[in-house]
């Protein structure tokens, strides 16, 4: 604990409520509410509170309000609370400060300034409820022509000529994002790989490998290969889907990852096949990749591997010159090129790293779109977008930007409980998703947590079948890369010209 | 077929034959077979080593091996009934990736290697008369690798262990920097024979390092280590070992064991496993 630092929170307890229950007490990781016996009361630690509200949804009294502490320095927009409060952690401990979830200071999101278009009078609307509306989506490397043989004078015998890339069909364009069994607990880990599975879309192993028993999921898996190799043997490349070579992440643009000996346990280091205790290091860079060459070698040592039957993905975070980069990535051979921007979670980051560092995932997307088209290659990948997405509109604009699909990873863990307390690096969660204490963990059910993301991805799919319906198109890809149904709304010139897109009125 | 990208011939994937183009290039004779890699892609290699494997061949011999990369690595079949071991013998000069993510089988090679040898290995043997290029063994979490001659720099980087899967690597001479950075497990021997009594001269051996156990036989000065490994005193254990995999490798390389263990050794294990445990304020 850190002393002479303000509470984040503060514990509101009804007392005339409360009936001592001490499932406040029971559900808190963080210690917050003790029970004193002697007095029959309940007391609480309020420097401990995240703010997850875990107990305040729990309390079947409805006794407690979990709230910002009103407890304030003085105001002052250069020197915000937040910011004293680091650095005064800083001063004490000489140390990174950590933080978990995605990127929170109020930089542009784009998605907000973009409004879509709707049918009127000169063409029709459609009627999603009745009418076939095609949501499918296929990743992978596209031929540049389709020739076509027919056998035969009538059209029963026609068959592609051409030899076609690998493609993996996705029944929504929507792809949970990486996220590994480590920094989730199994039952979370084990959820989204059910529910990829149930609705037919991807889950994303991250890099911490995939347990053996949930390798029946492999025909729904990306599995990655990361600099640290977590996991990775032929069978495991073999089981999957799509393979990721995970170059970078919206979060911590440019810095490796760290999985902390202390989580590192029994199971853990079964799956990522390194003993128990050790701390996971992922170095910052893949030691086998210091150029286009470099990745060039991974993919194909990668497709080599897997007998050329996947298509490869290369994960990236959105920084400048994405576009010259995606250019080389898709030049190198990758099928599937993903980018990860600004906003994208983790689950532990340093925050000046989370804070400061990569482009928000609009402006990379539209900007990585248009220079794959004017160099003609748009069709050699698939785009795969991530880092920021709240709902289903968010999607809708990204498909028209001109992504292939999208990687939903904040909103799935949300759609489990997930209340972005920012606390995931602590290894405390209290919903039981970012966890390995079996205690916690047990809170999150599986199979339960897997309807619940289906009924997500449902929910979502209908909502952009109605927006798809109302601008009078009737598969997603005819949306994808079309701008005229996006306009801009408070945007400057600079940024619609790098979104290619017109101001609203226009 | 011709691929090309925005114009440019794909370098992996321009002008690569079909299989029954080229099925002439390999001359299978019972359980063995031989492939005349002169003039044949990376690709086309495998694909023939791959329709060798299926036919039932035990043995494959590549002749006129140039520059092409990631032989072997194709060799990994999902559910198969029996554990293929393929014994691969090539003559000439391998590509980058030799043997990467090599499932089991065993590579003999008779000449240099280049960069990625047994990049990600799982399991199996490589063996090099000759030395090798940068990246040896990176990540690689099984089986064992022997190269007769130098390697370069950052060599077994991150390579790992896991309960009976300990990877081993000897090398018979000289590394260049960053020998042994982030390793996480695994053994790796440095012999030095080439040096003719000279120090090694690798700087920041071992950087990083937080699992395995490093064997260097020959001089080294401790401002050429990282901060994150020791010297520590060799015990009958890692005797034991020395004894079993420098005595294989001197007899593959036709070398006097007992000069070689006659050597001084030096036992480097990481100081800790968890080097950047305190980099964090909480």
């Amino acid at each position: 604990m850190f002393s002479h630092l303000l509470p984040e929170f503060i514990v509101e307890r009804r007392d005339d409520r409360c009936i001592r229950c001490r499932v406040c007490e029971r559900q808190c990781s963080f210690e917050v509410h003790r029970y004193d016996e002697e007095l029959d009361r309940m007391f609480s630690d309020e420097k401990k509170c995240v703010g997850c509200q875990r107990c305040a949804v729990l309390c079947p009294t409805d006794a407690l309000i979990v709230r910002p502490h009103p407890g304030e320095y003085r105001r002052n927009a250069n020197w915000t609370g937040e910011r004293i409060q680091d650095l005064k952690k800083q001063a004490e401990t000489g140390g990174v400060v950590l933080t978990g979830s995605g990127n929170d200071k109020p930089y542009r999101i784009y998605w907000d300034h973009i409004v879509l278009n709707a049918s009127q009078v000169t063409n029709p609307s459609i009627d999603p409820l009745r009418e076939p509306m095609e949501l499918r989506t296929f990743l992978g490397r596209k031929p540049d022509a389709l020739e076509l043989r027919f056998n035969g004078g009538d059209y029963e015998g026609v068959e592609i000529a051409t030899e076609l890339h690998p493609n993996v069909m996705i029944e929504t364009p929507i792809v949970f994002s990486a996220m590994s069994y480590g920094a989730l607990s199994y039952q979370a880990f084990k959820a989204l790989a059910m529910a990829a599975s149930e609705y037919g879309t991807l889950f994303n192993t991250g890099e911490g490998g995939l347990p053996r028993e949930l390798r029946k999921y492999g025909k729904n898996a990306i599995v990655q290969c990361a600099s640290g190799r977590f996991g990775v043997d032929p069978e495991y490349l073999n089981c999957a889907a799509v393979i990721e070579i995970k170059i970078g992440q919206g979060a911590k643009p440019g810095i490796g990852g760290h999985l902390p000996g202390e989580k590192v346990t029994l199971p853990i280091s079964v799956t990522r096949m390194i003993p128990e205790g050790t701390d996971a290091l992922s170095p910052a860079p893949q030691h086998d990749i210091y150029s286009i060459e470099d990745l060039s070698m991974l993919i194909y040592a990668l497709k080599e591997a897997t007998n050329y039957e996947k298509p490869v993905s290369v994960k990236i975070a959105a920084v400048h010159n994405v576009a010259a980069i995606a250019s080389g990535m898709v030049r190198a051979g990758a099928d599937i090129i993903a980018i990860d921007g600004l906003r994208g979670g983790t689950g532990a980051a340093p925050k000046i790293i989370r804070d400061n560092v990569g482009i928000p995932i609009e402006l990379a997307l539209a900007a990585v779109d248009r220079r794959l088209r004017e160099e003609g290659i748009r069709n050699k990948c698939s785009i795969l977008v991530a880092g920021g997405f709240r709902c289903s509109a968010d999607i809708v604009k990204a498909i028209a930007l001109g992504a292939d699909a999208v990687y939903i990873g904040t909103p799935a863990l949300v759609a489990m409980g997930c209340t972005l307390c920012q606390k995931c690096y602590t290894g405390k969660c209290n919903w039981g998703i970012c966890t390995q204490d079996p205690y916690l963990s047990r809170r999150l059910n599986p199979e339960i947590g897997a309807k619940r993301l289906v009924n997500l991805l449902r929910a979502w799919s209908l909502e952009i079948k109605e927006m798809l319906g109302g601008m009078g198109i009737n598969a997603i890809e005819s949306l994808r890369g079309n701008r005229d149904h996006l306009r801009g709304v408070g945007l400057e010139d600079w940024e619609l010209e790098v979104l290619g897109i017109k101001g609203a009125g226009e | 077929m011709e691929y090309s990208i925005g114009g440019l011939r794909d370098m992996f994937l321009g002008n690569v034959r079909r299989l029954d183009e080229i099925i002439g290039y390999a001359k299978i004779s019972g359980d063995v077979a031989e492939i005349d890699a002169s003039g044949l892609v990376h690709k086309e290699i495998n694909d023939l080593m791959r329709h060798c494997a299926l036919q039932g061949v035990k043995k494959i011999v590549l002749r006129g091996v140039c520059g092409q990369r990631y032989i072997g690595t194709r060799l990994h079949f999902p559910n198969p009934g029996a554990k293929l071991k393929i014994e691969i013998e090539i003559y000439g000069y391998p590509g980058n990736d030799l043997g990467a993510f090599l499932d089991g089988h065993r590579i003999v090679v008779h000449g240099n290697a280049q960069d990625g040898v047994g990049n990600t290995m799982d399991s199996g043997e490589i063996i090099i008369h000759g030395r090798a290029g940068d990246v040896v063994a990176m990540s690689m979490r099984g089986g064992r690798i022997l190269i007769r001659d130098d390697v370069g720099y950052r060599t077994a980087i991150h390579m790992k262990e896991y309960k009976e899967k300990v990877p081993v690597l000897v090398v018979g001479g000289t590394a260049q920097d960053f020998f042994g950075e982030y390793m996480a497990g695994g053994r790796v021997v440095l012999l030095g024979l080439n040096l003719d009594d000279k120090p090694h001269r690798a700087r920041y051996i071992g950087t990083g390092m937080h699992g395995g156990i490093m064997y260097i036989r020959g001089r080294v000065e401790p401002w050429q280590l990282g901060k994150e490994v020791g010297i520590v005193d060799m015990e009958a254990e890692d005797w034991k070992f020395i004894e079993k995999h420098v005595g294989d490798f001197c007899e593959i390389f036709g070398i006097k064991k007992d000069e070689v263990l006659g050597g001084s050794f030096l036992k480097l294990k990481p100081v800790t496993k968890r080097p950047y445990g305190k980099v964090y304020a909480y």
